[in-house]
């Protein structure tokens, strides 16, 4: 059948980009120091560098696929991504905050900026929701997308606004700004995937309501979802998925707007499909590009946010170009 | 099936849009709202459909209270088919069927049952939309599209049917398609529908009953001939109409009067009788109103051109109608827009007479052979075979002439043609008795609907007063004309 090919093949590419990832960097490792300790070194840079490095970019990587999807098919909008609704300028004002107000927790201690991004994200998220709850009782979705622009953009402000003072911390405001997995370890992949298998459960659960609601509110009800309850779901479980990326990787771009699109060109629209591929493809573009972000011109690595966009849009357009000619 | 209970509703509390309404319907009816545009017809359907909070009143399906469904429960019972929209997104043909059994999916796995397939596989195969199955939504056409919905709604198996303008944008032959198979799902399968339509002559013609709003209240409720009422529908809808019946099923029709219809000022005279080698010919500037018996164009219409065409004798066609349509159109005019008659009678024995009284004019044409007369009452003698000889009469009246008067005209013209053919002892000659006719008379009255308006046209009716005088004056002089050219008399 089509639809078990289509997994096959993701996955068959998530795990050749594992196993790049793993092995590829400064220092070579083969796959085979996964299970054969001999070399300590190996062994030791594989598990407290690459496989941490490379679950979480799959991990941002699959949260923010997920959430555009979601966010794609809820509010029937293709240029919906993860940062519609304003949640990463939340959890990028928060971050962005810490650093410049040297702020730090001796209770937190490394995780004082992941802790305040997801602090950030979720205020922000229901600042969004409450504000466009006054405007329009039954929230609607044009409503909740020019909310998140008004809300985004305020915020937007105030982060170039600490940009424009800021002396010394400029270059780190900006590496964080433009995202990457670097140097964060296992404790914040053990940080956010609680947050992301939460908010990826509560988004799954509603596949079948996605696909009715991507014919609007209005039909969707008549075919007899809880269009309210739904929408709650949805809303809630993406913010957790973009809330927990942002925190730990900055706002990395394209992701969560493009990969969903080459999985509705490449497989399907069907939601109950569409979110688990999109979930596979997401962490294998996600650790591809951070493959090559730290190897392109090793040693000096580049935000990965500039390798997801340098790379995705021309991939994208072709696959948009390809597609758009076969169906005339 | 559905009880509505003095709703009150709209989008905002201060002014509803709709006002108490209350109505019942019944299982297995199809229920048709109209009214002008801004009355409230989709907001009903959004308070009954649960999409808007009722402010007063209360919705009742089966007997219980809408709001006491859960959303999948409410879905069960009622399909709601809203106006088509444009998607950013879209599913296949078939995925979008396969929504429709959404409500009847539950838990986190829910698998697909043989049930949700069968209700797939069969609404597909009703709305005939299985040859699209695997196709992008989006790439169908509106019609299709709208099937696709249909089919969707038809898999929801819901006992009741709330439709939107469900032929918007669609082509008649899509728009009967989709009622006739509504209309079959009711009468086969008793669902219940109740649509919004824009076309009265549709909602007239597919639904048991018909309830007309105006500002957010029921203005007339009932039957299409109880509710489609002409004054009625113009009070409305502040348009002038006409109501007709349909012609073949036994159903009003709404016709619309255009405001700027204007016509040339027509008078037919004497003058316009042409009379050519083949045809007697007359060819107003205006279509007349022309109610007949012709061979070519028989009954009520609109016609310009007016043939008595002259044939040979032994004049034997197995379709005659189709020569005729031939022949008027060799002859250079329009057949659509053509009365035509056939008689042996030569055209240059056609007798014109004209007479006017009191400013109303008519012209009568009257072409009469006779082999052929036949006493009505004498009739069943003989065998029903045709012979040649006939009687052709065009009466054309100058003035407005009510249906009424039009078929009032036609039995003042018979009873003339029928004492002429007494007072020239035309006989039948196998009953032996006087003769009322021929056994192939066409009669035409044709009226130029300008001028003075005249009710009625009996006998003793200012109009009825020349036809009866013309024809029998006319069919007289042609009946003498026959018998000269017999030689029956000098």
């Amino acid at each position: 059948m089509t639809m078990t090919r289509n997994y096959i093949l993701s996955l068959v590419a998530l795990l050749i980009s594992i196993a790049l990832g793993v092995s590829i960097g400064a220092v070579m490792i083969p796959i085979s120091a996964l299970w054969d300790a001999s070399n300590e070194s190996s062994t030791n840079i594989l598990w407290s560098i690459r496989i941490p490095r490379v679950l979480l970019a799959g991990l941002v990587g699959a949260a923010l696929a997920l959430a555009g999807a979601a966010f794609q098919g809820l509010l029937k909008n293709p240029l919906a991504d993860p940062y519609t609704l304003g949640v990463s300028s939340g959890a990028s004002l928060a971050a962005v905050a810490t650093i410049y107000f040297g702020f730090s927790s001796s209770i937190f201690g490394l995780f004082t900026l992941p802790f305040f991004g997801m602090i950030g994200a979720g205020v922000s998220l229901i600042i969004v929701l409450a504000f466009a709850k006054l405007v329009d009782r039954s929230m609607k979705m044009e409503t909740l997308i020019l909310t998140g622009i008004i809300v985004s953009s305020f915020l937007g402000s105030m982060i170039s606004l600490m940009i424009a003072l800021s002396g010394d911390e400029i270059r780190q405001i900006i590496t964080w700004l433009m995202g990457s997995v670097s140097m964060r370890g296992w404790p914040y992949v053990k940080m956010i995937w609680p947050f992301i298998t939460l908010g990826g459960i509560l988004i799954w659960l509603n596949r079948r309501e996605l696909n009715a609601m991507l014919f609007g509110e209005e039909r969707a009800k008549y075919l007899g979802v809880n269009v309210k309850k739904s929408k709650w779901m949805i809303l809630i479980g993406g913010a957790m998925l973009t809330g927990a990326a942002v925190s730990v990787s900055g706002t990395i771009a394209f992701v969560g707007l493009v990969v969903p699109h080459m999985t509705r060109m490449l497989f399907t629209t069907d939601h109950r499909h569409l979110l688990l591929l999109s979930v596979l493809n997401g962490a294998t573009l996600l650790i591809i590009c951070d493959i090559i972000s730290r190897t392109i011109i090793a040693p000096t690595e580049l935000p990965i946010g500039v390798i997801t966009s340098f790379i995705g849009a021309p991939v994208f357009a072709y696959i948009f170009f390809k597609q758009r000619r076969k169906k005339g | 099936m559905l009880q509505l209970n003095d709703v009150v509703g709209g989008y905002d509390d201060a002014h509803p849009v709709i006002k108490n309404v209350t109505f019942t319907i019944d299982k297995g009816k199809m229920i048709g709202i109209l009214g002008p545009n801004g009355c409230g017809k989709s907001t009903l359907l959004k308070l009954i459909s649960g999409i808007l909070p009722l402010q007063n009143g209360s919705v009742r399906i089966d007997h219980k209270v809408a709001q006491s469904y859960s959303s999948r429960e409410l879905a069960r019972k009622m399909a709601v088919l809203p106006q088509l929209h444009n998607h950013s997104f879209s599913h296949t043909v078939r995925e979008t069927v396969a929504l429709g059994r959404y409500p009847y999916q539950q838990g986190i796995f829910s698998s697909w049952s043989q049930e949700d397939e069968n209700a797939v596989v069969e609404s597909m195969r009703q709305t005939g939309i299985e040859k699209y199955a695997t196709e992008d939504i989006t790439y169908l056409s509106g019609g299709e599209q709208q099937r696709t919905f249909v089919a969707q709604a038809l898999a929801q198996k819901s006992a009741l049917l709330l439709l939107d303008e469900p032929t918007n944008h669609l082509d008649i032959e899509h728009q009967k398609q989709l009622m006739d198979l509504i209309q079959f799902e009711v009468k086969t399968h008793g669902l219940t529908v109740l649509s919004v339509f824009h076309d009265m002559n549709l909602a007239a013609l597919y639904c048991d009953e018909l309830i007309l709003l105006e500002a957010g209240h029921i203005v007339a409720q009932g039957e299409p001939h109880e509710v489609l009422k002409e004054k009625q529908v113009e009070k409305v809808y502040h348009t002038k109409i006409a109501r007709i019946s349909h012609p073949v099923i036994p159903k009003p029709q709404i016709s619309l009067l255009p405001s700027s219809y204007s016509q040339k000022a027509t008078v037919v005279s004497a003058q316009h009788i042409n009379i050519l080698s083949d045809y007697v010919l007359v060819q107003t500037p205006e279509p007349l109103k022309v109610v007949s018996s012709s061979l070519h164009n028989a009954g009520i219409g609109w016609y310009d051109t007016f043939m008595n065409r002259t044939v040979d004798e032994y004049y034997m066609c197995a379709d005659a109608h189709e020569e005729m349509e031939r022949y008027i159109q060799l002859a250079g005019f329009i057949p659509s827009k053509t009365v035509a008659m056939m008689t042996a009678v030569a055209v240059k024995h056609a007798i014109i007479k004209e007479y006017e009284e009191d400013g109303l004019s008519i012209v009568v044409v009257v072409t009469a052979g006779v082999g052929n007369a036949v006493d009505a009452s004498k009739s069943y003698l003989r065998q029903p075979l045709w012979h040649i000889g006939t009687i052709n009469i065009w009466v054309f009246i100058n003035a407005i002439l009510t249906d009424e008067s039009l078929l009032q005209a036609m039995m003042t013209a018979t009873e003339a043609k029928v004492k002429a053919m007494a007072d020239e002892k035309i006989m039948d000659t196998i009953a032996q008795t006087i003769a009322t006719g021929t056994s192939t008379d066409s009669l035409l009255i044709a009226a130029t609907q300008q001028g003075e308006m005249q009710q009625y046209a009996g006998t003793v009716t200012k109009v009825g007063r020349l036809i009866g005088r013309g024809v029998y004056e006319a069919t007289v002089e042609a009946l003498r004309d026959y018998k000269r050219a017999k030689g029956m008399i000098e």
